[in-house]
């Protein structure tokens, strides 16, 4: 399943820390996050629920950057 | 502005203020506690409005073992600062405070300027429709999502709306604006029965449309979803400037503490005059100050983003930042012919009789067309098209009967009670015709009937208006070799690439030959890279094997958008060398910055190792260059019309 997010990241450096961080979260098959476009690509397994999946993902996240946010 | 920059422009004026106030202070001891370290509390409370959040990232970023991002080094060097005039007593904490202040206000600038841009290169490619008309059985419309509206149900477009899915017009004429789509400025007229696709807007008259296509799988969608997707496919220079980042800042930091401890110790073993700690941590902090990479870690990415919404304006979408910089490197480009070079519509250019001779006999003529086309009246080939537009008269089905089509050869069939075949050579010979062979370039179609040979007609395939111009146009931005790939015969192609000016051919190939010689081409090109370009129908296999695949007309064919790296929205071929100059255009820039940053920042390193760049200094450098890095990516998006 594919799912696209408006986000919110603060720098090109910080989307791609935060993008190789969230790609090892279990349950993301593939992740992108572009921060030209504020949006984050996320292609989840098939057994898994994708809310628990993109909470864990946000958790990950803002452990990077404090002020990442799925808009 | 959004809320979290307002909240960054009060701090910035916040905290300036108190500063401005406590300096005017000469005394701080009239305060309470300002005795203490010549008023450090204050300074230090006006040092955590402004970079709080810079220092609560640096803890995160040491906590998650990533030590080295610019929060670190803003951090390090301004409490070092601070560390260093409470060890000289010297009350002089404005300095490291102006440093996070102004780190503050070039991030509040880049943040501003990036947003901006990002909102009008987003605007350029926002074609996304906001609803649909429904046309509901009672006759009256219901205004809905276009993703509720399903297959093949009537939609009404208003004058200055915009066509939300893809569909067939079955009522009303109009002109639509489609430049949006294919940068195309001159408006397109659309009349009853004809396909429409979604993103243009329809400018005159009311359109009932019946859709084809759901509003996901419409072409406004499909354009939106490349688009989109093409900024995650990050460039080979953004990739650079990602693994740079990580290696120069630990070098840097290494280097600063190289430059805090060595000299010190070596004046003190060697020269045996003071160790001077403080002008050195001083220059090691400036050192820290300078090496912020993030005049690059913006403006690369935003330049790429900018030539990808510059080009999409224009018609012509590229996948991604690394498609668009390697486009900057073509220099050898291979053309299918029909469709792409061609129309890929026949026109009738002569009439021969049997002996290869122009034909004379207007009776004759008219009658050995009357033949082909009604023979070939059930065939959908181009050719057979191509005919019956030249007869330009309604066909009666009852005069023909027994059709057989010979695939690659022709057609057999008994027309008013004659056998006819009409075909190519290889047709003729085996029907055991004597035919001759005609000595014109075109597409031959030779009649016989009841076994004796009656004539050909020659075809000749119609160049696009703007072919030989975009070939030319091509040498112009560097392209070195032009090369066309064809399964037509090989005289008809020949003379077409001596028209256009493309320098090499290849005639008559199978589809899986053409493959194999785009490949061998592939494999013997050295310098640059190899652009193949097709009108996306037939030549999926080819547009994904060259390094960069173009396909034409590409509006409406799945296939194309599939395979292909860019699509030129409309067939205009002169969109191959603006797509390449705006490549060019975009890598100058993004040079210009690498450049430029590296360049300024080195030189600073330098004065800073010799004192002669202070923090002030170092700051307004990686501000102003980043500023102006950010400025020059946005040029990115405008591009020269030729």
């Amino acid at each position: 399943m594919k799912k696209s997010y408006k986000i919110e990241v603060d720098c090109a450096n910080c989307a791609n820390l935060v993008e190789n961080a969230a790609r090892k979260v279990s349950g993301v098959k593939t992740l992108t996050i572009s921060f030209m476009t504020q949006k984050m690509k996320i292609e989840y397994e098939d057994d898994v629920h994708p809310e628990e999946v993109l909470k864990e993902i946000i958790r990950v996240a803002k452990r990077i950057e404090p002020d990442f946010n799925v808009l | 502005m959004t809320s979290k920059q307002k909240k960054v422009l009060f701090r910035i004026l916040l905290s300036a203020v108190l500063m401005v106030g406590l300096a005017l202070l000469p005394d701080k001891s009239v305060l309470p506690f300002g005795a203490v370290g010549k008023g450090l509390a204050y300074y230090l409370a006006i040092y955590l409005i402004i970079g709080y959040d810079i220092l609560r990232k640096a803890c995160y970023g040491i906590l998650n073992r990533r030590v080295f991002d610019e929060n670190f080094l803003m951090t390090v060097a301004t409490l070092g600062a601070f560390a260093l005039a409470l060890f000289e007593d010297s009350g002089d904490y404005n300095e490291a405070i102006a440093v996070m202040l102004f780190y503050q206000v070039g991030e509040f600038f880049q943040s501003y300027a990036v947003g901006k841009s990002r909102n009008s290169i987003a605007k350029l490619m926002d074609i996304r429709p906001d609803y649909a008309n429904l046309c509901q059985p009672d006759g009256t419309i219901r205004r809905v999502d276009p993703d509720d509206v399903e297959v093949g149900t009537v939609i009404v477009v208003n004058p200055g709306e915009r066509v939300p899915i893809d569909g067939v017009v079955i009522e009303g004429a109009s002109s639509l604006n489609t430049s949006a789509l294919t940068g195309e400025s001159l408006p397109k007229e659309i009349a009853e029965g004809e396909e429409i696709i979604s993103g243009s807007i329809n400018m005159t008259g009311v359109l009932k449309i019946r859709t084809t296509k759901e509003f996901g799988e419409s072409t406004v969608s499909k354009i939106l979803e490349m688009v989109e997707d093409s900024a995650s496919h990050k460039s080979k220079s953004e990739d650079f400037i990602a693994r740079f980042a990580r290696v120069y800042t630990p070098i840097v930091c290494y280097s600063a503490l190289a430059l805090a401890i060595i000299p010190p110790i070596v004046r003190i073993l060697f020269i045996g005059n003071g160790a001077e700690w403080s002008v050195w941590i001083y220059r090691a902090l400036t050192f820290l100050v300078i090496s912020c990479p993030c005049a690059l870690v913006v403006s690369i990415p935003l330049s790429f983003f900018a030539g990808i919404g510059g080009a999409s304006r224009r018609g012509i979408l590229v996948k991604g930042a690394n498609i668009l910089e390697n486009l900057s490197k073509v220099k050898t480009v291979l053309f299918d012919k029909t469709g792409t070079l061609t129309l890929g519509v026949f026109e009738v250019t002569a009439m021969h009789d049997k002996e290869d001779h122009d034909n004379n006999d207007e009776e004759e003529k008219a009658r050995l067309l009357e033949i082909a086309a009604i023979a070939e009246c059930a065939s959908s080939h181009p050719i057979s098209k191509s005919l019956q537009r030249a007869y330009n008269r309604p066909i009666d089905h009852s005069r023909v009967s027994d059709i057989k089509e010979i695939g690659g050869q022709g057609i057999t069939a008994v027309v008013d009670g004659q056998k006819v075949a009409v075909g190519n050579e290889k047709l003729m010979e085996q029907m055991g015709v004597q035919y001759c062979h005609c000595h014109t370039a075109g597409t031959i179609v030779h009649v016989a009937v009841e076994g004796k040979y009656a004539g050909h007609v020659v075809l000749g395939d119609v160049v696009k208006q703007h072919a030989a111009e975009a070939v030319k146009a091509l040498g112009a931005v560097g392209v070195a070799r032009t090369v066309v790939l064809t399964g037509d015969a090989d005289a008809v192609a020949r003379q077409t690439a001596e028209t256009l000016g493309v320098g090499e051919v290849y005639t008559e190939l199978l589809p899986n030959e053409k493959v194999e010689k785009v490949e061998a081409i592939i494999s013997e090109t050295k310098n640059g890279k190899v652009a193949f370009i097709g009108d996306g129908i037939n030549d999926a296999p080819v547009l994904s094997r060259a390094d960069i695949g173009i396909a034409m007309g590409g509006v409406g064919s799945d296939a194309a958008i599939e395979a292909a790296d860019v699509v030129l929205m409309d067939d205009d071929p002169r969109k191959i060398a603006k797509a390449m100059r705006i490549s060019n255009k975009c890598m100058n820039i993004v040079w210009q910055n690498i450049i430029l940053a590296v360049g300024v920042k080195v030189v600073c390193l330098f004065l800073g190792a010799f004192g002669i760049a202070n923090m002030w200094l170092a700051i307004f450098a990686d501000v102003g260059i980043m500023i102006i890095a950010v400025l020059n990516a946005i040029r990115a998006m405008y591009i020269k019309e030729q």
